[in-house]
């Protein structure tokens, strides 16, 4: 019961860093229809920005935090739309998930050969200490990147119901015509969008990197489990991506302890199948109308 | 087919025929793996280009047809039975992960199938009395036609290449077939096609069905090319690359995947001066063509012929026929 419990706790640790990938993912869908295949990637790569700013620029480390925050904006936001996204949008969703997957590869062999393809340790955010909680050994680090992750997304759906900017990204999200009618700047709230999933990269980076080490493959098995956590919790709904995310970090760690340690990574895919199959809009999500 | 075509034809196979004697064996088995790949993306136009859905579970259809005739053919069964049957059993594979997963579409199926594609590729590693793991499966013997061996690369080729030419046919027919009309029609508008009578679903089944097939014959005859199968030439990103086949040449024409799979199978000796650079080159390549030209090499070609005819005989038919 105590090793449940203790696995139970850092399953919803890593599945809300997962919830974070997966919302900054819906987020991207709903504003622009673009499904983002290198978000692996986005998360992968600001902790490199960390590291490079620490030892090559002899930055400390809240400076090349801040640094790396910036240019997560910057690339990852800002970049990604206008040179990747931009241009593809009218043609559909293929050529956006070719290019998305060719984004990926070239992120993740551009850190292996510029950088490193050593895994690199990460400076833990919080002390590694555990603390005993109804038998169980529950570490301080888990906890903290729980309430950290779980505050973001919070502080995220404060932003977006309470503010007008929040609430016209919503309106853009919903129907982008009758929100371009109504006068909201649909251009400018897309571009929000991109620089919030830029925001929540850098976040889940810094918040993975010291659990997982810093590593150039890590975007694979990352961007997979974050479709899968936003497929699962539903595609349309942030609170879906979060029970999604929290949920397949959970499944995760269980049936690595008590299923098979060899199929592990066959469960939350095997789950998305079913889900997708059953339940196409998501535990949580609204179905939407379909075409045909 | 006008008398031009045909001579094109004609010219292309006499190439095809020859080009290998003039090169050595290394070259010979890029010829012969350009061929293999090429009716893997065949099979994959029919499912995306003519059909219209996206599937990343191509290279899992390949696995499976390798790894069930290098099973079959290691253990004495003879090749023609052991082709046949690995390409029957990815059509029934393919038929049985469609059926229930082509209810949905687009991201959708594109996320089941690689999700498919994970699952084959787990599988075929942890499944070791049968599949020999990572380690894969080696000494994959190659046919024997009529008492000729095909051991030398050469011989091999001419085998790969004839079951290349027919089953470029048997695309061809099904393109012209009624079938084939139905899938492009679904294609182009879904709704009106559906309301001409076209079945949607049992049609594009049979497309994701038939397209798997493809990918089952081109995945034994490779394990026959190489004579080495794991694992890892059958993952994600063997699926992205006969994907970028398709796209890249053209998805939706029919010459569209062979241009492609020729690019791709020869672009990393193109590149290879660049060593470990090569990937991003690469990568990179591929989202300049996507973000100038998303309807590939043979799109691009398309557009420039109505753009002159346009130019010649400047008129509205015309105009609307290059739209």
């Amino acid at each position: 019961m105590n090793t449940f419990f203790q696995l139970f706790v850092s399953g919803l640790a890593t599945g809300s860093i997962y919830a974070l990938a997966a919302i900054g993912f819906t987020l991207l869908w709903q504003a622009s229809q673009t499904i983002n295949f290198a978000q692996g990637e986005f998360i992968m790569l600001p902790a490199f920005f960390v590291l490079a700013g620490t030892q090559f620029l002899g930055l400390s480390f809240p400076v090349a935090m801040a640094i790396a925050l910036a240019l997560s904006l910057l690339l990852l936001g800002f970049g990604f739309k206008r040179i990747i996204i931009d241009p593809l949008l009218p043609h559909g969703v293929l050529p956006i998930v070719i290019a998305t997957m060719a984004l990926g590869i070239l992120t993740k062999e551009g850190v292996k050969q510029f950088y490193t393809a050593e895994a690199l340790p990460f400076p833990a955010l919080f002390s590694d200490r555990t603390l005993n909680i109804l038998g169980a050994a529950i570490s301080v680090q888990d906890i903290a990147v729980l309430l950290i992750a779980l505050g973001a997304v919070a502080l995220l759906q404060l932003f977006l119901n309470g503010t007008k900017i929040g609430r016209c990204m919503q309106a853009t999200a919903q129907n982008p015509q009758v929100a371009e009618i109504l006068g909201v700047p649909v251009k400018r709230m897309i571009l929000y969008t991109f620089l919030i999933n830029g925001a929540l990269a850098f976040l889940a980076s810094i918040l993975i990197s010291p659990i997982y080490l810093a590593k150039f493959s890590n975007g694979e098995t990352l961007g997979l489990i974050a479709f899968i956590a936003a497929i699962v919790g539903g595609f349309n709904q942030i609170r879906g991506a979060l029970a999604g995310g929290l949920l397949i970090g959970v499944i995760d760690n269980l049936s690595a302890a008590y299923i098979s340690a060899s199929y592990r990574s066959a469960v939350p895919l095997i789950l998305l199948i079913i889900i997708i199959l059953v339940r196409p809009q998501g535990l949580l999500g609204k179905a939407e109308g379909r075409t045909v | 087919m006008s008398k031009h075509t045909l001579l094109t034809l004609v010219a292309g196979l006499a190439i095809l025929i020859l080009l290998p004697f003039t090169q050595s064996n290394y070259g010979v088995f890029v010829l012969s793996s350009w061929l293999v790949y090429s009716i893997s993306a065949m099979g994959l136009n029919l499912t995306l280009g003519y059909a219209g859905q996206v599937s990343l579970a191509q290279a899992s259809f390949m696995g499976i047809g390798a790894y069930m005739t290098a099973l079959m053919t290691m253990a004495g069964v003879p090749w023609p039975i052991a082709m046949v049957a690995a390409t029957v059993l990815c059509f029934v594979i393919g038929f049985l992960l469609g059926y229930p997963a082509l209810r949905v579409q687009h991201h959708f199926l594109a996320f089941i199938t690689l999700a498919f594609n994970a699952l084959v590729v787990l599988a075929l590693r942890n499944e070791e009395w049968l599949t020999g793991g990572t380690y894969g499966i080696v000494g994959i013997p190659r046919p024997e036609i009529l008492g000729l061996p095909t051991q030398k690369p050469l011989a091999f080729y001419f085998f790969v290449l004839a079951l290349f030419v027919l089953m470029a046919a048997a695309l061809y027919g099904i393109i012209r077939s009624p079938w084939g009309r139905a899938f492009k029609a679904l294609r182009e508008n879904p709704i009106r096609a559906n309301s001409l009578g076209v079945d949607i679903r049992k049609t594009t089944l049979l497309a994701f069905a038939i397209g798997s097939s493809y990918g089952g014959l081109a995945g034994s005859l490779l394990a026959q090319l190489t004579q080495f199968i794991d694992p890892h030439s059958f993952g994600l990103t063997i699926s992205l690359k006969v994907l970028l086949m398709v796209i890249v040449g053209g998805a939706g024409f029919f010459f569209g995947p062979i241009l492609g799979a020729l690019l791709i199978v020869l672009a990393p000796e193109f590149l290879r001066f660049t060593e470990g650079y090569y990937l991003m080159i690469y990568a990179t390549l591929v989202i300049v063509l996507m973000v100038f030209c998303p309807t590939g090499l043979l799109g691009l070609v398309e557009r420039a012929r109505t753009a002159l005819k346009i130019r010649q005989k400047p008129n509205a038919t015309t105009w609307e026929a290059g739209r």
